[in-house]
């Protein structure tokens, strides 16, 4: 396998849900990839496998969901072969991760301070009230009164505080990558922006990696250096935020970028036509083609492969697979 | 969202005043705990003690509840019961709690082929009756007081293994569960200082309530012979040596059997007391 990023590599990652509908193919083959320091935006509608993605890397998949197929090679070590207790070691310590639900992903009986302190406890191998001084330090860092938050209860802060909060104890021991998956998605728009702009100013001064997952195309314009478009499970395209907005090559993306509003234009917003596809029994061939404007013949028949079609640019779609470089 | 109980204590003891059945039920049994504690401070007699000449004497000043038929003065034996009946409710509480609630969490936590065959034991103990099962287990084990004790322990921990399931069940779904194992917590931690905790104020309702139950089952297996030996002065021993004599001699058994009723109703009380407090909706 190629090793296209030196922190993380993702290649054909196959993730299923046994439901009683029948198996839900959820992810099907995801390619992605990233450097240190960088920070990468995968977008796509509801449904189209982001969380799952983020979740795979960290192999938190639960039952009755399964990871079949796949490699998830971080720093040389692939997670998906690793024993549970390996997985443990590096969850916390080297890949963190905020949730969408700020206030609900705290715990609602234990206080602010000892949840963050426990994080750094068991990366540290050292007592919880040994950290409290740590944890008082993060939260100053992210922006909040350490003496009068350390002790309040998840149920006492506002939704804004509590994702800093959690930002707190995502970065608190220093991974090398950070997961937020729709870390404002909960928030209102003004929490948003301040809530971003921390994100991206302390990972930036830690130099930590960051995986953002969001639909909201704003977002990843801001936030982002490179972006991941997913539709249905699959990887469409990989760009750097400028190439991909300016020059997007999948029909999908495109689409999307038609269907974000954005001041001073005036043509009309046109939405993607059809709805995500039941990924019980997900089209033939290239997942997105009943809803293609493009559609050839081969879409219905093979599915197309993610190819670089220019330089750090690719795509996975067949108006496009002449001019692959690999 | 609700804050930790031992936080609230006074929105707790505010509950407690306004409940008045709670109030009763508590002052049974710091009543009953007390005469368990002070028990050779409040009588003069000793309870094996047997003294033929003043047998089955009615209620008197000198002996308030009578004496039975070796002359023991019963007041005395049931004072002294009141220890046993503390040590069986304790042991018990404590020992079926522990069984009950682990295999409830590990059930509930891990889910799949755990959770069916705990939960399929737990059906099997459920199918009988907890107190044939109980004697099943006593004439097994052979009958004095620790051999009950293990016996009532193995029959009474299905109900928290329940209660404890369902709410594991619960909380393993709720999204700061998946947050902490995204921080690398393992089972273990997850299933102690995060589910452990959450569980524990249903399942404290059930061992308070089934405090009554226990008393009652532990005094029906003395009663029969299978638990407790005389001449200890354990309650359902003590009703049962009365049975010959409820005719003529009705304090011998009437007295330890109303004992039996006022602690049990007083367990009773007090568990409804608790859930009450800790019911959320009646919380703030």
């Amino acid at each position: 396998m190629q090793m296209r990023g030196d922190l993380l590599n993702v290649s054909d990652l196959r993730v299923v849900f046994y439901t009683y509908r029948g198996v839900i193919k959820a992810l099907n083959g995801v390619e992605l990839w990233m450097n240190k320091g960088e920070k990468l935006g995968i977008v796509g509608e509801t449904g189209c496998g982001k969380s799952v993605t983020s979740r795979a890397v960290m192999r938190l998949i639960e039952e009755p969901g399964k990871i079949l197929d796949g490699k998830v090679i971080f720093e040389n070590k692939d997670i998906i072969k690793m024993k549970e207790s390996q997985v443990q070691q590096i969850r916390g310590n080297e890949i963190s991760m905020i949730f969408q639900e700020p206030k609900s992903s705290l715990n609602p009986v234990l206080n602010v301070g000892f949840q963050i302190a426990e994080v750094l406890a068991k990366q540290n191998g050292t007592k919880i009230k040994k950290q409290m001084k740590a944890a008082a330090e993060m939260l100053e860092l992210v922006g909040l009164d350490a003496d009068r938050v350390m002790t309040m209860y998840p149920h006492e802060l506002s939704g804004g505080m509590a994702q800093r909060v959690m930002i707190a104890m995502g970065l608190a021991p220093k991974p090398k990558l950070l997961i937020a998956d729709e870390p404002t998605s909960a928030l209102d728009v003004t929490i948003q922006a301040q809530i971003l702009k921390l994100l991206h100013d302390l990972t930036d001064t830690m130099g930590n990696a960051v995986m953002i997952i969001t639909h909201d195309m704003g977002v990843v314009a801001e936030f982002c250096d490179k972006i991941l478009v997913m539709y249905a499970g699959n990887s469409a395209e990989y760009a750097s935020t400028e190439i991909l907005f300016k020059r997007p090559l999948h029909p999908y993306t495109s689409g999307l970028l038609k269907a974000v509003p954005q001041i001073g234009r005036t043509d009309e917003l046109k939405a993607i036509s059809g709805t995500v596809p039941d990924l019980v029994s997900p089209p033939e061939g290239c997942r997105f083609h009943k809803r293609c404007a493009k559609v050839m013949d081969i879409c219905k028949k093979e599915r197309p492969r993610f190819i670089e079609v220019e330089p750090e640019h690719f795509v996975a779609c067949h108006l496009y697979s002449d001019k692959g470089v690999n | 969202m609700m804050k930790p109980y031992f936080e609230d204590w006074k929105h707790t003891m505010y509950l407690w005043r306004k409940n008045k059945l709670a109030i009763a039920g508590t002052i049974i049994i710091v009543f009953f705990i007390l005469t368990a504690i002070f028990a050779p401070l409040l009588t003069s007699y000793e309870p094996d003690v047997q003294n033929l000449s003043i047998k089955l004497q009615a209620p008197s000043w000198e002996h308030p509840f009578g004496t039975d038929q070796f002359g023991r003065d019963i007041l005395c034996r049931i004072l002294y019961g009141s220890r046993i009946a503390i040590q069986i409710v304790l042991i018990i509480t404590l020992v079926s709690g522990f069984i009950g609630v682990s295999v409830g969490i590990i059930a509930g936590y891990f889910g799949g082929v755990v959770d069916e065959i705990l939960m399929r034991i737990t059906d099997m103990f459920l199918a009988f009756p907890s107190l044939i099962l109980a004697m099943a287990f006593a004439a097994m084990l052979g009958p004095n007081l620790i051999n009950m004790i293990i016996a009532i322990s193995f029959v009474n921990w299905t109900p928290y293994a329940r209660i404890s399931r369902a709410e594991a069940l619960r909380i393993k779904g709720q999204p700061y569960i998946e947050s902490i194992r995204s921080m690398g917590a393992g089972h273990l931690r997850i299933m102690f200082s995060h589910v452990l905790p959450m569980t524990l104020s249903p399942v404290m309702v059930q061992l308070t309530l089934r405090m009554g139950t226990i008393i009652i089952t532990a005094a029906s297996l003395g009663f029969l012979g299978l638990g407790a030996q005389p001449p200890s002065p354990e309650w359902g021993v003590m009703v049962s040596d009365g049975r010959s004599y409820l005719i003529d001699q009705w304090w011998v058994s009437t007295f330890p059997g109303i004992a039996i009723a006022l602690v049990v109703l007083g367990f009773n009380l007090l568990g409804d007391g608790v859930r009450d407090m800790l019911d959320p909706r009646l919380r703030r």
